[in-house]
């Protein structure tokens, strides 16, 4: 390999309020070289490839890339443009594509004079199709992207930064969406290209890939560059220990057996608007006292799965029953009155009303009840005092109750969900991707309080996309793919891995 | 380099100042259409001044003129902070005007203690019944309420037009198309003696106190404010979106037909075409002026009738066109959006950092 | 029946049913154009009434008639820029603003023109655009009259469909106006401004609904008077979502309500005698409210639509 450096960051600084998400620091990245940009959740990588790629400015440091000939040369900072015309491509954790395009518009948009009268496709088509015959990248050129797949948004992502000449390419996340076989096709993808002199950095926080594919590791902490080591000379412990700082204490989880079944969903049938949030014929059970973990890659049901045992949509046919009441056309109200505890994917998006104080958010799944209104009027005392136990017990930490729920960290915000969900004594709890996007403490403390939960009675559903979650919590596993659900005997992963992508295992 | 930083919290200074001061600038912009129509500019506004302040009486007209403004303001504020886009407070209004007149001209000869709340009743519901339509459109059929209530004003003004030379016209009126008097028992009494003051005014604060009170200790006023400021939120935690609307769409209604029956029963006494000059619309500046906020609606309908008034009176005096005071009402909407903005978020300028070529 | 079939047939009747479409072309293709780049634009109202006073005034004050229609399109894209700086950069609620910027545009317009005209009841008159009389085309049998004896405005409408079909389908500035309605993001990865882009498209489109109100004045009816534009532009607003976003569609939303008013306004004079006028007066408005009901369920609106989006906040 040769070792001619093409980019380096220069001790990039970066404040947000009071949060320092970068501190001064430095990367090297030469040619031809997969360097992997590992740390956990909240460590700052995606802030250090966002100053990058220009969509922020750095309060302090530099950044210089190598020119065509070679020459490095300083970079504008704030300026995706100049980051684009460095040869800078960035391929984002959420895709940033045009749905009513198709992936060729994708990919040529912004590289055709905006002035011009008519369009050359035939002669960039040409083009794209040449590129994606080198990286072995494929994409249904002519469809709407809103038509394709995940695997193929994110080869069409690709496809938009290597049809821009870059010639260092940034991943954030790349296999968050993809099942562990479509991971692999991806860095075969990826290592064809970097033999044809493509640079990438990759963000990762899963620690198999990155020493499976990766030929050199810089780790980050708390936005600080805390080690960095040729991947043949790296050790899994030290580097676990170099991201968390410490040794990771595993979530301890005591087998116990399982008691009477608490939610059963018999037949369950769900058409959405496409196959991603369908259900087909989905009968599963989950006792009291187990966990029972749905594995499977995004856009496979799980959503369509959420919103009916959260009353949000309804089976077209089939049963749902908890605790033998039936909730198959239960309302939000009736599944929270039936015992059902719900924690959303999208916490900022379904769990908490921003604009209204951390107290009412506390409170609004019970409105009903006579503890916090009588004759249709709050109780203001009794919903502050509720607001300051919880607080406490579940230690949400913030500007104080009658602060508004947007100004709570991720973290808090989640606490406060949980705070809200277990107050209810919940006989079933459904959380969906409950640890994503939370630092290690506070992902922790969700497990915790799910193991929790299940030992005091309850059952629990636990959707995830990371199977390592899955594994690490889940009593029993079931896989759903494209909307149907299968369970599973095997704790292997390949062959989980397998399932998720629908091959019979 | 420009960014925009949202504000940590906004504190109460600039929740209170933003509308103060978009109010002074918009006033303060008038300047430019009274220099265009060539008018002496400390003039003007000494005689919009004596208009509003000059005597006891224009300062009741001012009162008179910001009842119906309350009414409307509300009915924009109850709507809007549940993201419900009542567009259609003028359309309500004349609803309520006309339900008035219907029964309050002689279908039912009653003792005044009987006939106003009948009236009041009637007006309120016919308000309401105006904005169940769109109401229904939107959560049956996810018809966008904002084109659906703007349409029905024309609708209702038009249907108003054919009643005034129809079912309601005055037989006495000799051709006009206007309708009978409101019996002397129904109308609102005078407030205070030899003004146009009524007891619509009272109505309108009170509904204004009332709004308050709901909209921040009932559990309605907490369902609506949760269904406005994140609708996904709100029906994930158990609370019925639709109804939510359902119950707001019929109460914003009720307020701006309120409008329409004050007008009628307090002031007019009888109903033609043109009983409102864009009281509806106007509404709708008082609430974002008034930052939403019931009891801010009292104060902003304040200011709104004051520069009606008077521009009014300043036309009257100095030949400059009273169509300033739309005007200045319209850039007061404008300056408070945007002033609105820089409440919220911060602009920072960061220097470019050194060894940026661009 | 023989009379409907009569109304139905006559060139009279499909002429009158141009014409009434011609604003509303203008209109639909401009609030088109605004939502295909994610912002509404409830200024349309407003911004009719500015081009009516804007391009009458110009003309009056002996610009000629294409220079008022300049004058016209310059004063729409003034307003539609005040819209675009308070909801794109500023990202304010673009309901409120469109509200805003109708309330404005429409004072402007009723100060100029009563600090222009202070006392006239009955305002001057400007000569018109006069119906086009090409050689040969005209004379084609009925197609001849119906497209051809109509004004230059309104051919300029049907030309402005075809212009805004071709820059939406076949241009790179349609492409990015497409994503940038859809997705601000994909637009701002590949380096191009979300702001630009969507400040220019609504600048552009609030010049074609200013044409619509300038075709009032310097077409259809020769001078200007209050309350002229009467909806118009939020019969366009429903017409859009009618159209589901297509040029092509918008032509025929705009020509099939044009179509329905000049039949009920023949039909008026059938029966008139047994139905009070204002019930033909009240067809138009319920007729886009029915519009908007049948499209409202399948409507597929851009998916960008009325969300603000800040640069470096994802």
């Amino acid at each position: 390999m040769t070792q001619q450096k093409i980019l380096s960051l220069n001790r990039l600084s970066k404040q947000f309020g009071t949060v320092v998400a970068n501190d001064a620091v430095d990367l090297d990245l030469h040619k031809g070289e997969v360097l992997a940009l590992l740390g956990e959740n909240g460590a700052g990588k995606t802030t250090l490839m966002n100053m990058l790629f220009g969509h922020y400015l750095p309060d302090s440091g530099s950044i210089d890339v190598a020119g065509e000939d070679g020459v490095m040369q300083p970079l504008a900072l704030g300026h995706p443009q100049a980051a684009l015309r460095a040869g800078i491509g960035m391929v984002h954790q959420h895709f940033t594509l045009a749905e009513n395009l198709s992936a060729l518009d994708n990919i040529l948009l912004g590289s055709e004079k905006l002035k011009s009268l008519r369009r050359d496709r035939a002669r960039l088509r040409a083009r794209v199709e040449g590129i994606m015959a080198r990286s072995g990248l494929t994409a249904p050129l002519d469809e709407l992207v809103g038509k394709l797949s995940v695997g193929e948004r994110q080869r069409v992502e690709i496809l938009k930064a290597l049809f821009r000449d870059a010639r260092i390419l940034v991943l954030d996340e790349p296999t968050a969406v993809l099942t562990p076989q479509e991971a692999d096709t991806l860095f075969e993808n990826i290592g064809m290209m970097t033999k044809d002199g493509l640079s990438v950095i990759f963000i990762s926080h899963k620690l198999r890939e990155v020493l499976a594919f990766s030929s050199r590791i810089a780790v980050l902490r708390h936005g600080v560059k805390v080690g960095e080591m040729a991947t043949s000379d790296a050790d899994q412990k030290a580097i676990a220990r170099m991201m968390v700082g410490a040794d990771t204490p595993e979530a301890s989880r005591e087998i116990i057996a399982p008691g009477a079944p608490v939610l059963k969903m018999k037949g369950v049938s769900l058409k959405g608007q496409s196959d991603r949030d369908t259900l087909t014929d989905v009968s599963l059970t989950v006792h009291a006292n187990e966990i029972v973990g749905i594995a499977g890659v995004s856009g496979n049901g799980q959503s369509a799965l959420a919103a009916a045992l959260s009353g949000m949509r309804h089976p077209d046919s089939g049963t749902i029953t908890v605790e033998g009441v039936d909730v198959t056309r239960a309302e939000p109200l009736a599944m929270i009155r039936a015992h059902v505890g719900r924690i959303p994917e999208d916490r900022h998006h379904d769990g908490m009303v921003g604009a209204m104080s951390v107290a009412e958010n506390m409170v609004i799944e019970r409105l009903w009840d006579d503890e916090f209104q009588s004759r249709g009027f709050l109780k203001n005392e009794a919903i502050a005092s509720h607001a300051e136990r919880l607080s406490k017990a579940y230690d949400v930490r913030g500007p104080g109750i009658e602060a508004k729920a947007q100004l709570l960290s991720g973290g808090n915000i989640q606490k406060l969900i949980l705070a809200r969900v277990f107050e209810q004594n919940p006989r079933l709890i459904l959380a969906n991707q409950p640890v994503r996007g939370l630092d290690m403490g506070a992902a922790e403390e969700v497990r915790r309080r799910l193991l929790e939960a299940r030992d005091g009675g309850a059952g629990v559903m636990l959707i995830s996309e990371d199977l390592d979650e899955i594994l690490g919590l889940a009593d029993r596993i079931l896989v759903i793919h494209s909307g149907e659900v299968h369970e599973i005997m095997t704790r292997d992963r390949s062959q989980i891995g397998l399932m998720m992508a629908g091959e019979p295992a | 380099m420009i960014r925009i930083e949202p504000r940590v919290a906004p504190g109460r200074l600039m929740t209170l100042g933003v509308p103060v001061l978009s109010a002074v600038i918009a006033l303060v912009l008038a300047c430019i259409p009274l220099l265009f129509a060539g008018a002496n500019i400390a003039t003007a506004y000494a005689e919009m001044a004596r208009g509003v302040f000059g005597s006891v009486f224009s300062f009741t007209e001012v009162l008179t003129r910001a009842t119906p403004l309350i009414f409307t303001g509300l009915a924009a504020t109850l709507a809007f902070r549940a993201k419900l886009w009542n567009i259609g407070a003028e359309g309500q209004l004349y609803l309520g005007a006309m339900a008035a007149v219907a029964v309050g001209t002689g279908l039912f000869d009653l003792p005044g203690v009987l006939l106003m709340p009948l009236i009041i009743g009637f007006g309120a519901a016919a308000g309401a019944a105006g904005m169940a339509v769109p109401a229904v459109l939107k959560t049956r059929f996810g018809a966008d309420e904002v084109v659906t209530t703007l349409l029905l004003n024309f609708i209702i003004l038009i249907f108003v037009q054919m009643m005034l030379e129809g079912a309601l016209k005055d037989p006495m009126s000799l051709g006009w198309p206007q309708s009978s008097p409101i019996l002397d028992q129904g109308m609102l009494p005078q407030l205070i003696p030899r003004t146009r003051v009524h007891a619509g005014l009272i109505i309108a604060l009170l509904a204004a106190v009332v709004a308050q009170f709901m909209l921040a200790r009932s559990v309605w006023g907490f369902r609506l404010r949760a269904v406005g400021e994140n609708a996904a939120a709100a029906r994930h935690a158990g609370i019925g979106v639709n109804r939510s609307l359902m119950s707001v769409a019929l109460i914003s209604g009720a307020l701006a037909g309120l409008a329409g029956v004050s007008e009628v029963a307090g002031l007019k006494g009888y109903l033609t075409a043109d009983l409102s000059p864009g009281f509806g619309y106007t509404g709708i500046v008082v609430a974002m002026l008034a930052g939403l906020s019931p009891i801010g609606v009292v104060v902003s309908a304040l200011f709104i009738a004051s520069v009606f008034v008077g521009a009014d009176s300043m036309s009257r005096a100095m030949g400059v066109s009273s169509y300033l005071a739309d005007l200045v009402v319209s850039m007061s909407l404008l300056c408070v959006l945007i002033g609105g903005f820089f409440a919220r978020y911060r602009i920072t300028s960061t220097k470019p950092v050194q060894g940026a070529a661009s | 029946m023989i009379d409907i079939l009569h109304i139905l047939i006559s060139e009279s009747f499909w002429i009158a049913s141009l014409r009434i479409a011609t604003p509303l072309i203008f209109g639909v293709l401009g609030a088109l154009l605004c939502e295909k780049s994610g912002v509404l634009n409830l200024g349309i109202e407003g911004i009719f009434v500015a081009g009516a006073m804007a391009g009458w005034i110009a003309v009056w004050l002996g610009a000629g008639l294409w220079g008022g229609v300049l004058v016209a399109a310059g004063a729409g894209a003034f307003f539609g820029l005040i819209h675009a700086i308070l909801t794109v950069p500023l990202g304010l609620s673009q309901h409120v603003s469109g509200l805003g910027v109708t309330m404005f545009a429409t004072s402007v317009s009723y100060f100029i023109y009563r600090t222009a005209l202070p006392d006239t009841t009955s305002p001057p008159r400007i000569e018109p655009f006069q119906a086009l009389d090409i050689p040969i085309l005209s004379d084609l049998p009925f197609i001849g009259p119906v497209l051809f004896q109509q004004t230059a405005m309104t051919m300029l409408a049907l030309i402005m469909v075809g212009v805004v079909w071709y820059v939406l389908d076949r241009t790179a500035l349609g492409v990015a106006i497409k994503a940038v309605g859809d997705n601000p993001d994909s637009v701002d990865a590949q380096g191009l401004s979300v702001y630009g882009l969507r400040i220019g498209t609504i600048m552009a489109g609030s010049a074609l609904m200013a044409l619509g109100g300038a075709f009032l004045t310097m077409s259809a009816f020769s001078s200007f008077f209050f309350g002229m534009v009467n909806g118009r532009g939020w019969i366009c607003i429903a017409l859009v979502i009618f159209a589901s976003w297509r040029p092509g569609k918008a032509l025929l939303g705009a020509l099939l309500f044009g179509a329905f008013d000049a039949f009920q306004v023949r039909l008026q004079t059938e029966v008139g005698a047994f139905v009070p006028g204002q019930v033909f007066l009240m067809a138009p408005y319920i007729l886009s409210i029915f519009a908007l009901v049948i499209a409202a369920r399948r409507a597929d609106y851009p998916r960008a639509l009325l969300t603000p989006w800040f640069k470096g906040q994802r």
